[in-house]
């Protein structure tokens, strides 16, 4: 895909700072979110959960719940299709969904869902779940990852590992991965200095305040209507289709606005159930998830168990790296080892490395993903080692890191050559910001890491329709989750030259508009945006057609330029411009409605890297961490509007700080979670934080025409280990595990002396 | 010829080999033509593979061109959140 | 158990329900007068994406009981706006993109205008300390905070 020539400057409405289009919705209430459906005789349901960690489901009985009036319908594993089959794109994932999404021998965590009932009031639905009667054998548990590797660890399953795991390992260890180059051995025997460490971190939530809700109908016909907040309404559209037995088509999903989602929202929880209990009692069911439902059975991510060695020379030179990563991903395959292992090392230029990634199985819920799956864990650990290694030799961070940075050409860590990055760029800009050389109190400490994530292409389809009067509709499948739409009118706008506020962009249901992945990756504004582009060019060309026909010249003597049909050259004629508006009010009869479409998988998205820069002040007398300043410097290849990418590098850093300095999940000796809820699980509030200063840096990628690299994810993969950095300074002590919660500063600070 | 790069965790299952070379113009025919070659690697390809071309990242295309002398690396499928 | 019928007002209407006693104000505005404004985001009183205010007082609404709400005034997002014109800090939240999901908006905006009613000159930790109780998990408040002190300013100097 080649760079389009407007690219760098030149663009009138890309780059500029409009109001987004459902701002008027979001600030007056108006806006409609995956709880705000209601339909004429609606149920409301319920779903019972188990408090066992791990337990055989002997006897599930619901009669006595049944016999109330109102209860309308009582559903459980035995109301989803028995032929749950493979089919594409979801890689044999269906059974493991199901099986999440309705226990069927065994309850594998607090929390798993067990059975569900719809009726007449969402009270009546709750009272009604008491009176189900289940016989459980409780089962020994285990939910800590390195102990879920261990000989006599209950086992989860048997036979989920596939061809990697090597023979002789337990039955909870699914998934291995191996890769890497050169001698590691070698190269650390070239060093000055080895390190070698061990890491931990605790799973998190990604924290969306919506919790999941949706609205469903379907009818003994096998046709359905799915109301709910997603990420990805195609995948819960042949997820649920699966799982219940009916053809995809027949099931019509919409997205409705989304309350966050960082991932977590991905994928289904409570959208086959409300679908069966509907069937059942066929009558729409409205099913909403309680706060402590979200944290205790849906995706959080993975918790991990990290060792790593690193040499380096005097002068700062890295030799070799090697590191080893177990994650947990709950009680089914999935923890994103992999992508710990290929992004652990990839900043670097390194001509030895190796990395080993193990997906664990336990007895906690199903993970998913979070903002740069696996990369966050992995920064924390090669950055804390790296941080160490310049302080024991003397050498400045900022300096250390550029030396040994990968750049266009560098062969990554995990195999391929880079393209055009920047990472380099982002350690300049950010030696260059004051933050950097600002003095420091007594008591603070500064920290610096870089991050990487790999962004994402995937199934996309735009249409863009024009309007009799000049304006254009766009329609997209890609929930607006942090104000894309803004950004897909300024490209429509950018091709088309008219003003950003004659364009309406619409989330399209899977319904009206082909197949689309989903909102996740960093991959709106690159995929949709770059299918928007291309929609908007398909419909110039069949502008310029109208004119040229209108002229009586041939169509390549016609271009287009600010919104209006030109004549291409002198040789071409002497003609007005016509302007779009005036194409479009004839255009019924002049050849019919004009549209345009691209349906594709981009590919070529452009990795994207960040460092960032944090102060921190540690509380010697009760071990709480302040975050005195903090800025992010990411690139982002070419911000469309600037005030939302700097929205996303701001909301990763928060998320961020919540992860390295107070967010994780507590599970008791009984295996059950002890903070299921806001007061427990605590995520940054507004006086927690300081202003967080952003830098965006532009290093066009090369496979979008506009340079767009996915800014979405990589901003919450540096601050675990910056922050890290910057409380290991001030408090004088290597943290090793995550989170720095106060208890675990005091007992840092006490160790030391 | 496409000399294909396979990550160290599948040279067990490509006969211990680190490079495969195959006859193939895209992503597609080069991903059969290494199960042609080595039948053991059908398992994880059918888990997911995305393939780097020049060090462009193709996440799950089967009909991106591979031009003559490229570099090719098989990475994990990648995914996003 | 038999339903209360609770009289009201509502954004200046007067208003009537019927509730089970054990339904919160929250449940009430939302299913039975159809004001989705205020949202369920923890059912617990910590994330404050429900708040609304009830005679000027800013509560969590899904911590009073829909009977409470018995000859009360209560205020939500839905009557922040003059009709058709935005309140200074709806439109400053659109000018500073001081929403990305916009969840957690509703229950930001009934606090930050209760907050510059009652001191309309505050600094940015009384800011930051008056909002802790509103959870928002997309911006890390940057430019909430640079959004409601800004209104607070250019509400004192049109005064």
């Amino acid at each position: 895909m080649a760079l389009d020539d407007r690219k760098s400057d030149g663009f009138t409405f890309v780059g500029t700072r409009p109001n987004r289009p459902d701002g008027l919705d979001k600030v007056t209430g108006r806006a409609r979110f995956g709880a705000d459906a209601h339909a004429p005789g609606m149920l409301h349901g319920a779903i019972l959960r188990s408090p066992h960690a791990h337990a055989r489901i002997l006897r599930i009985d619901t009669s006595k719940a049944e016999a109330l009036k109102d209860v309308k319908a009582v559903v459980t594993r035995a109301d989803f299709s028995d032929k749950v089959e493979f089919a594409p794109g979801l890689e044999g994932d269906f059974w493991n969904i199901l099986e999440n999404v309705m226990a069927g021998d065994k309850a594998l965590y607090d929390g798993h869902a067990v059975a569900a009932v719809a009726a007449t009031s969402a009270l009546a639905a709750r009272d009604a779940l008491k009176l189900i009667e289940v016989d459980y054998e409780v089962l020994p548990h285990v939910t800590d990852v390195d102990k879920a590797m261990l000989m006599d660890a209950p086992v989860i399953r048997q036979g989920a590992a596939d061809y990697s795991v090597p023979e002789g390992m337990h039955p909870n260890v699914v998934r291995k991965h191996e890769s890497g180059h050169g001698d590691v051995e070698a190269g650390f025997a070239e060093a000055d200095l080895v390190i070698e460490d061990h890491f931990t971190t605790e799973a998190t939530h990604q924290g969306y305040i919506e919790p999941h809700a949706c609205l469903a109908t379907l009818g003994a016909d096998g046709k359905g209507e799915l109301w709910c907040c997603t990420q990805g309404h195609w995948i819960v559209q042949k997820t649920c289709a699966a799982l219940l037995g009916i053809e995809t088509a027949n099931l019509r999903v919409t997205a409705s606005e989304i309350g966050g989602g960082f991932g977590g929202k991905t994928t289904v929880f409570i959208e086959p159930v409300a679908l069966a209990l509907s069937r059942k009692a066929n009558k729409p069911v409205k099913l909403v998830m309680s706060r402590s439902e979200v944290f205790r059975a849906t995706g959080p991510t993975a918790s991990a168990s990290m060792d790593i060695r690193i040499g380096m020379k005097k002068d700062g030179t890295l030799t070799a790296a090697q590191g080893t990563f177990r994650l947990q991903g709950g009680a089914f395959p999935g923890g994103p080892a992999d992508f710990t292992a290929m992004c652990a090392f990839a900043p670097y230029n390194l001509p030895h490395v190796r990395q080993v990634g193990y997906d664990v199985m336990t007895n906690r819920p199903k993970q998913a993903a979070y903002r740069a799956p696996g990369s966050p864990m992995a920064a924390f650990a090669v950055e804390s080692v790296i941080d160490e290694l310049c302080n024991q030799l003397g050498l400045d961070p900022i300096e250390v890191r550029p030396k040994n940075a990968s750049r266009e050409g560098t062969k990554a860590s995990y195999g391929p050559r880079f393209q055009r990055v920047g990472l380099v760029e982002t350690l300049e800009a950010a030696k260059a910001h004051p933050h950097y050389t600002a003095p420091l109190k007594p008591g603070q400490g500064r920290g610096i890491s870089c991050g990487f994530w790999f962004n994402h292409g995937g199934e996309t389809s735009v249409s863009l329709a024009l309007s009799e009067d000049g304006s254009a509709q766009v329609m997209v499948g890609t929930p607006d989750i942090g104000g894309s739409r803004a950004s897909m009118a300024l490209m429509a706008a950018e091709v088309l030259g008219i003003p950003y506020e004659n364009i309406r962009v619409t989330i399209a249901d899977t319904a009206t508009l082909g197949y689309n992945d989903v909102s996740h990756g960093s991959r709106v504004t690159y995929a949709s945006g770059l299918a928007t582009i291309k929609a908007a060019r398909h419909a110039v060309e069949k502008l310029c057609e109208r004119a040229a026909k209108k002229w009586g010249i041939p169509v390549d003597a016609v271009k287009w330029e600010n919104g209006c049909a030109v004549p291409s050259g002198p040789n071409a004629g002497e003609f007005d411009p016509l302007p779009l508006a005036d194409i479009t009010a004839d255009m019924g009869r002049t050849g019919g409605p004009i549209s345009g479409h691209f349906e594709a998988t981009p590919e070529g998205a452009g990795v994207s890297f960040a460092t960032h820069i944090v102060d921190a002040e540690v509380d010697p007398e009760t071990g709480k961490t302040k975050v005195v300043r903090y800025t992010v410097v990411q690139d982002a290849g070419k911000a469309i509007h600037p005030t939302y990418v700097e929205g996303q590098f701001q909301g990763g850093a928060a998320q961020g700080i919540g992860w390295a300095l107070n967010e994780e999940y507590i599970y008791g000796a009984d295996g059950r979670l002890q903070n299921s809820v806001f007061l427990d699980y605590r995520i940054p509030v507004a006086s927690d934080l300081p202003m967080i200063d952003t830098v965006i840096v532009e290093v066009p990628n090369p496979g979008h025409p506009f340079g767009v690299r996915g800014v979405g994810e990589t901003s919450i993969c540096p601050p675990l280990a910056a922050i890290a950095n910057a409380v290991s300074a001030a408090a004088g002590a290597r943290m090793r595990q995550l989170p720095m919660s106060p208890p675990r500063i005091l007992a840092a600070l006490k160790a030391d002396g | 010829m496409v000399e294909v790069h396979l990550w160290s965790g599948l040279r067990s299952l490509a006969g211990g080999c680190e490079v495969v070379s195959v006859e193939a113009r895209d992503t597609g025919e080069m991903l059969r033509a290494l199960v042609r070659a080595h039948p053991e690697l059908q398992a994880p390809i059918d888990a997911g593979v995305s393939v780097a071309i020049d060090g462009r990242v193709i996440a799950s295309g089967l009909t991106e061109p591979i031009p003559e002398g490229a570099e090719v690396y098989l990475m994990q499928r990648l995914r996003g959140g | 158990m038999s339903k209360i019928h609770v009289s009201t007002t509502v954004n200046g209407d007067a208003v009537e329900y019927l509730c089970d006693p054990r339904e919160t104000l929250l449940d009430c505005l939302r299913d039975k007068l159809s004001l989705t404004g205020a949202k369920e985001g923890c059912g617990t009183g910590d994330c404050g994406a429900c708040s609304v205010t009830l005679d000027g007082r800013l509560v969590c609404s899904c911590l009073v009981l829909g009977v409470e709400a018995e000859g009360k005034e209560i205020g939500t997002v839905e009557g922040i706006a003059e009709g058709d014109v935005l309140h200074p800090l709806q439109q400053k939240f659109i000018d500073y993109a001081a929403l990305q999901c916009g969840i957690c908006t509703p229950g930001i905006l009934v606090a930050a205008k209760a907050l510059l009613e009652q001191n309309p000159d505050p600094t940015e930790e009384e800011v930051r300390f008056w909002l802790a109780g509103n959870l928002c998990r997309c911006t890390g408040y940057d430019k909430i905070i640079r959004a409601v002190m800004d209104t607070a300013r250019d509400m004192r100097e049109a005064v």
